[in-house]
């Protein structure tokens, strides 16, 4: 009995509460990356944005969220009923899920599996099945056809994203996310007798690759100025079209938590992770899951700032960037990254 | 492609420089008025929320002609009219503005022979129900009490253009 509950019951009560304190972060931090991304946008066009709710409006995501909870939700007469409320829970769950290998610091990983980036992979895959089934079980024509550009749209750019992530696997030798650290730990600076910074970080060497996994992570996380599926000023929603109240909401945070995902995955692997950008005493002292907030935060201002000043796309031009462009070059890279690994005997 | 297009977005030169604009705008004074604690100007004919007035000594000043119900191309007024019980003087006895049909022309305060209904400076009056849209001669009595001062120097101000 003892033994069972040594073996099973702890470790699983840790995972449980690992979890949840993840989650809660997680959320609140979504909650405040919502706000940023008002303020930005409203910033650049030069309007105030929220400001009413709490000081500086820093309580309106919570006050949004209060307003779809108590919302009512429509279901339309002719949707599929439990298709139509499955689709924003698969969205969110999968986008939450993701979170279980991400490591936010040293050893700060709920699953330290080996397999983390392929898992990650494979979660955001699946992120279009939410997509899907939502506009089709809406049973109405707008989200239906939104919901075919957005799958072709997500697909379309995860080729490109796993091209650029093989060529980070390449350099690193692992596809552990700790690992993929670590390993940023030393390169170009190092080589030149610096100490461990930020030279040392993959978006130096990889710079083509970071920026097509910059532009990709917009279009998979159907962002401006990639965001044909909801186009605000022509579109209403897209395949969010029949959705109110808590459902919509779910939808919403799904998105922001895949972005934030994104952003994540951008700073594991590109910026360093959690590695201060000097290896030096004052950055040193700051623990690893602030500098890791600190990278995130930042690609994100890089997500918002786009969303306020880069017209969107056409489709068909989307589509162009996508096969024409960035499939080739990154095809290119990874022969390019292999070759030149092969000849210096770099990387692992 | 040419060569300097290929270039251009190659360096990404115009998203930098469109970066580097709109980092501009970002640390620019905002340009919007912080809008419930900060109102913009209102000319003196501005024509708001209705409010039937008085004469200082609390008389009012309807005298049930009915011009305004008239002109009203709304016809968004309904009066009906009769001699008041204590003077037997001719009054209103109802009057009445959907001011869901008004359009706020403006109309009945230029029909009006002793500047009774006026449109004051009031544009705050959303409500939560179509009924309160309503307006009834007690409610209308009641916006010009409280507006009176500020019509009263909107109607001097603007005196002199008429």
């Amino acid at each position: 009995m003892g033994e069972f509950f040594n073996d099973y019951v702890v470790p699983a009560a840790i995972m449980i509460g690992q979890s949840l304190l993840l989650l809660v972060v997680l959320l609140i931090f979504v909650a405040y990356i919502l706000y940023a991304d008002r303020k930005i946008w409203a910033a650049v066009q030069m309007r105030r944005g929220p400001n009413v709710v709490g000081p500086w409006g820093l309580l309106q995501s919570f006050a949004d969220l209060i307003k779809f909870v108590l919302k009512e939700p429509v279901i339309p007469a002719g949707a599929n009923k439990g298709v139509f409320l499955l689709a924003p829970l698969v969205t969110t769950v999968l986008a939450l899920s993701a979170w279980a290998v991400v490591p936010v610091a040293a050893g700060w990983v709920i699953a330290d599996i080996n397999v983390g980036i392929l898992y990650i992979f494979a979660i955001s895959s699946l992120g279009v099945y939410g997509v899907i089934m939502a506009g089709w079980s809406s049973n109405s024509k707008y989200p239906f056809l939104s919901a075919l550009r957005s799958a072709a749209q997500m697909v379309s750019y995860e080729v490109s994203i796993g091209f650029v992530i093989v060529t980070v696997l390449l350099c690193v030798g692992s596809l552990n996310l700790t690992d993929i650290v670590l390993a940023q730990g030393k390169g170009l600076g190092t080589e030149l007798g610096l100490p461990s910074s930020f030279l040392d970080w993959h978006w130096l060497v990889l710079l083509p690759m970071f920026v097509i996994f910059f532009i990709s992570a917009l279009a998979e996380t159907n962002r401006p100025p990639f965001d044909l599926v909801e186009a605000e000023s022509e579109l209403v929603a897209g395949f969010m079209v029949e959705y109110s109240s808590s459902p919509y909401m779910l939808f919403m945070l799904g998105e922001y938590v895949a972005i934030v995902l994104m952003c994540a995955l951008t700073t594991i692997l590109f910026l360093g992770g959690w590695l201060p950008p000097v290896d030096v005493v004052p950055f040193t002292w700051v623990p690893g899951v602030i500098w890791f907030i600190l990278k995130v935060s930042a690609v994100f201002f890089m997500f918002a700032m786009v969303k306020a000043f880069v017209p969107r796309y056409r489709f068909d031009q989307l589509m162009r960037l996508g096969w024409k462009v960035f499939l080739p070059i990154s095809l290119f890279m990874v022969v390019a990254v292999a070759f030149v690994l092969q000849l210096t005997g770099w990387g692992a | 492609m040419r060569l300097d297009q290929a270039a251009k977005s190659l360096f990404m030169t115009e998203f930098l420089s469109a970066f580097w604009m709109s980092m501009g705008y970002f640390f620019s004074k905002k340009a919007t008025l912080n809008y419930p604690f900060e109102k913009g100007p209102v000319s003196p004919r501005f024509r708001g929320e209705h409010a039937l007035r008085r004469y200082p000594n609390g008389e009012e000043r309807c005298i049930a002609c009915k011009l305004c119900e008239a002109i009203c191309p709304a016809q968004a007024i309904t009066i009906e009219a009769g001699p008041r019980r204590n003077d037997g003087t001719r009054r209103t006895t109802r009057y009445d503005i959907d001011m869901v049909k008004c359009i706020y022309c403006g109309f009945c305060q230029e029909a009006c022979p002793v500047d009774a209904i006026v449109e004051g400076p009031n544009f705050e009056f959303a409500t939560e129900t179509r009924e309160e849209l309503y307006y009834d001669k007690d409610k209308l009595l009641a916006n010009g009490d409280r507006w009176e001062r500020d019509i009263a120097s909107n109607l001097a101000a603007d005196a002199q253009y008429r």
